[in-house]
């Protein structure tokens, strides 16, 4: 397999080749690991997995050695935006990022599909799974996870009227996770109930095989509920109804995962009622593993706001136990999410894990209180539940009586549950009882099958064909394309001039979509502000011009807008002119020209009415690679320095250099700066024998340098981009150079 | 149905149990809850289960559905749709794969028919 490089894109034809025979590496989930050592540049933590080969690192790590400590939880991304070519691009970016749980929304219908779909159709919603996508992704992520250096788990969904098929396939081509719970079935998709047991029975028997992880669907009944902070004893019930039937057709209980998630979300008080809740289903479930997906249900347009639900919902998984945690990316609630939505969630994710590195070492949950009472409460209402489910006669008729997805908090009742009838659904009427010579012979099939009339061994019933696909692999039937006009092969045709590297164009999701998002605050009432964003787009040229987030600011004053749109154009990379790398002296000229040739003094400060102070120490401070290194003496003057003050001790202190720090660029008063102090060094008669450097995040090298002073430094300047201007500076005013 | 909050009533057998009690209790209820659902996938079949048996066996994907098709009309569904499969392989001596081509295309049924003596 070839290797990948980091600084070369993934060829998605290369994946495509030869893959009729790829084989997966391995069967079943993949834990992280502890590290062995937990210490890290800098700092001691107490809870941290294996590191990564190569990675992203959050960005404050450029100041504290580059560290990319690994949370211990295992953490998922969704990817899935139609076009599966496009999303192992994705999943790349995700696993730099921390992700190591790639989990593959389905084509929306797939679940009423009888069969399995194949070849590399467009999805809507999802990819349609097939085997050849699935198995152009899972080859893709084996070079993934070893360019990153962590196993990744791919996952998607065994479920619908093709659960059976589906997790043949999954069993046959290495996906390490799935969801499969036949109450989603039931009650979401309405496929007949008699008929997703059957199935179920099937495809747990072949998940456990394949040593596949199962995670549930009980937390539809969160996102569908009226009021989701009532449906907790029932949400119980259907993590318990699940996972008990999955481990008694032989899933081990180490492979059975719940997906929970907080009921609820602010402005609830939501931690004093999710937090008894996430102890309660912990209580009960106690076997199991925990993934802990995050509150959808309220999800708004604002990114912002989706991201600290993410984050409260994570405090939780810290306060009580995940071992998967869920990233729904913050963009979910406009969109189908986008690339940098996934990989924000993923870093939101990973920052959060690693802040709370440790802290039940610190703190605890008490014993007693609200915080026990409610649990408690929570978990008698839910045996109440699982008691009241057995009188009236079982799993069936309970569903048939609405007692699911009611909007009341057990046991009250409203009455408007997802009533489901035994003889209803999709696929009624297709179940059949085995006959007394019924056979199967083949390997991970549920229940009564009579190999022995055949002289076959009930304990391997696959023998009886010398074997099945599980056993052999050259059996596997592996189908191309059925429609080359919807494949993969003529989506990539169509963007061949990107591909190719001739020409870039911006990209959401698939290659050459062309949208970009545009943020801006309008200062008028949110009806207004929608209708002129639009017009704005279409003025810029933007194509298909959409509002995607309106927030109010205050009725009257402004609306804060996100606007999505098309670019009509490309940028082509051939004639694109990029300006040179930056350009630094080595520390030995450095050296050679502040301690060898001669000392140089510098008087440094913040100035006007500026208190920020941090960037000036960063390029002064040695430990930070500010210009102290290279024996450059410094003289601070602190913050909110008077321009005269800079003047005035740069003649008292006879220095060579002033550099002036300026943050504040309201009304430009950044470059106002700059030009009185080059006036002032004029007016005293210094400004031919001193050096004035501005700097400051929002300011531009080019406008710093039209306002009179020798250079401007702006955002990411270090002490080496400073060091190397005064000595190349320096030089060039005594003419060395 | 519409039922008002009577927790408080409800609740009265279960008030005393202990955390361990409550959790045994609650366990010992799911398992009669979810062991009658264990027991119809032992006795029945479904397309599907039948579709993921042909699978295994190494059935194209796209012949599953006309077999098991085929097969409930001939009611042989109570047999196993793999098992129709095999018994054609076997009598006329040809492989797995050979066999559901055949039958996928709606030949030798009358053949595996007879050798059932008819469906139900």
């Amino acid at each position: 397999m070839t290797e990948l490089k980091r600084n070369e894109k993934l060829d998605v034809v290369n994946i495509l080749k030869d893959l009729d025979k790829y084989e997966p590496r391995r069967r079943g989930w993949v834990w992280r690991e502890r590290a062995e050592n937990q210490h890290m540049g800098p700092f001691e933590y107490h809870e941290i997995s294996k590191p990564l080969k190569q990675g992203v690192p959050l960005p404050p790590a450029k100041f504290m050695e580059d560290v990319d400590p690994q949370p211990m939880q295992t953490i998922t991304t969704e990817i899935a935006s139609g076009r599966f070519e496009d999303d192992i691009r994705r999943m790349r970016m995700g696993a730099w990022h921390g992700a190591d749980h790639i989990m593959v929304i389905r084509h929306m219908g797939q679940s009423h599909i009888d069969g399995l779909m194949e070849g590399t159709p467009q999805g809507i919603g999802g990819v349609p799974i097939t085997r050849k996508q699935i198995r152009a992704q899972r080859k893709a992520l084996d070079m993934i996870e070893d360019e990153v250096g962590r196993p990744i788990n791919y996952h998607s969904y065994v479920s619908g009227v093709a659960g059976p098929d589906v997790a043949v396939l999954f069993a046959e081509e290495g996906i390490n996770g799935a969801h499969q719970d036949p109450q989603y079935n039931v009650l979401y998709r309405d496929v007949n109930m008699v008929r997703s047991f059957v199935d179920a029975c099937e495809s747990k028997k072949i998940m456990a095989w394949a040593e596949i992880l199962q995670i549930d669907g009980a937390h539809n009944a969160n996102a569908t509920a009226r009021e989701a902070w009532k449906v907790m004893p029932e949400l119980i019930v259907q993590h318990a109804i699940n996972s008990r039937f999955s481990e008694k057709v032989g899933l081990k209980p180490s492979n059975i995962s719940l997906s929970t998630v907080p009921p609820t979300a602010t402005p609830a008080p939501c931690m004093y009622m999710d937090l008894p809740y996430a102890v309660a289903l912990r209580d009960i479930c106690d076997r199991y593993k925990m993934r802990a997906q995050m509150n959808t249900k309220y999800i708004q347009s604002s990114a912002r706001e989706a991201t600290v639900t993410h984050v409260m919902n994570m405090f939780i998984s810290k306060l009580t136990r995940a071992d998967i945690q869920s990233t729904i990316t913050p963009d979910e609630g406009r969109n189908v999410p986008w690339h940098i939505y996934n990989i924000e969630a993923c870093d939101t994710a990973k920052q959060t894990l690693i802040g709370l590195d440790g802290i039940m070492d610190m703190i605890e949950l008490k014993k007693d209180g609200p915080l026990r009472e409610t649990a408690r409460d929570l978990k008698e209402r839910a045996l109440l539940y699982m008691e009241e489910i057995v009188e009236v006669g079982g799993y069936f008729k309970a569903v048939q009586e609405g007692f699911f997805v009611d909007s009341a908090k057990y046991p009250e009742r409203n009455g408007d549950g997802i009533a489901r009838k035994i003889e209803g659904g999709v696929g009624v009427g297709f179940i059949f009882e085995r006959d007394e010579d019924y056979m199967a012979p083949v390997t991970a099939h549920y229940g009564y099958n009579n190999v022995a009339q055949y002289g076959g061994n009930p304990e391997d019933p696959a023998a009886l064909i010398g074997g099945c696909t599980f056993e052999d692999r050259s059996k596997i039937v592996y189908i191309d394309e059925l429609d080359e006009t919807d494949s993969v092969n003529a989506r990539l045709e169509k963007v061949a001039k990107y591909r190719t590297g001739d020409c870039i164009t911006p990209e959401v999701e698939w290659c050459g979509d062309r949208v970009v998002m545009l943020t801006m605050c309008l200062p008028i009432n949110k009806r207004v502000a929608e209708a002129a964003a639009v017009e704005l787009g279409a003025k810029l040229g933007l194509e298909d011009p959409e509002v995607i987030s309106a927030e109010v600011m205050q009725d009257a004053e402004a609306t804060r807008i996100e606007l999505k749109g098309r670019v009509n154009f490309d940028i082509d990379l051939n004639s694109l002119v990029i300006p040179p790398e930056p350009h630094y002296l080595t520390d030995k000229e450095l050296y050679a020209e502040f301690e060898g040739h001669s000392h140089m003094k510098v008087i440094c400060g913040t100035v006007g009415e500026d208190e920020h102070s941090v960037g000036m120490r960063e390029i002064i401070n040695i430990k930070h690679g500010g210009i102290e290194k290279w024996g450059i003496e410094c003289i601070y003057l602190g913050t909110s320095v008077p321009v005269e003050k800079m003047v005035d001790a740069c003649i008292e202190e006879n220095a060579e250099a002033i550099l002036a720090s300026t943050i504040i660029s309201h009304d430009n008063v950044h470059y106002k700066n700059m030009k009185r102090l080059h006036e002032l060094a004029v007016e005293k008669g210094i400004r031919d024998k001193i050096i004035i450097c501005g700097g400051g995040t929002q300011v531009i090298p080019e406008e710093a340098v039209k306002t009179g002073v020798d250079m401007g430094f702006g955002r990411n300047s270090h002490g080496i981009d400073v060091a190397t201007f005064l000595a190349e500076e320096r030089q060039r005013r005594r003419g060395d150079k | 149905m519409r039922r008002e909050d009577d927790f408080a009533v409800r609740r009265q057998h279960i008030a005393n149990l202990t955390d361990e009690e409550l959790y045994a209790r609650f366990w010992e209820l799911t398992d009669m809850v979810v062991d009658p659902l264990l027991e119809l996938g032992k006795k029945n079949t479904t397309p599907s289960v039948e579709r993921s048996v042909l699978l295994r066996m190494g059935v194209s994907s796209l012949d599953c559905m006309p077999i098991v098709n085929h097969c409930i009309d001939h009611g042989l569904m109570g047999k196993g749709a793999g098992h129709c499969v095999y018994k054609l392989s076997k009598i006329e001596n040809i492989t797995i794969r050979e066999a559901s081509i055949k039958l996928a295309k709606g030949e030798g049924w009358d053949v595996v028919s007879a050798a059932f003596k008819g469906g139900k």
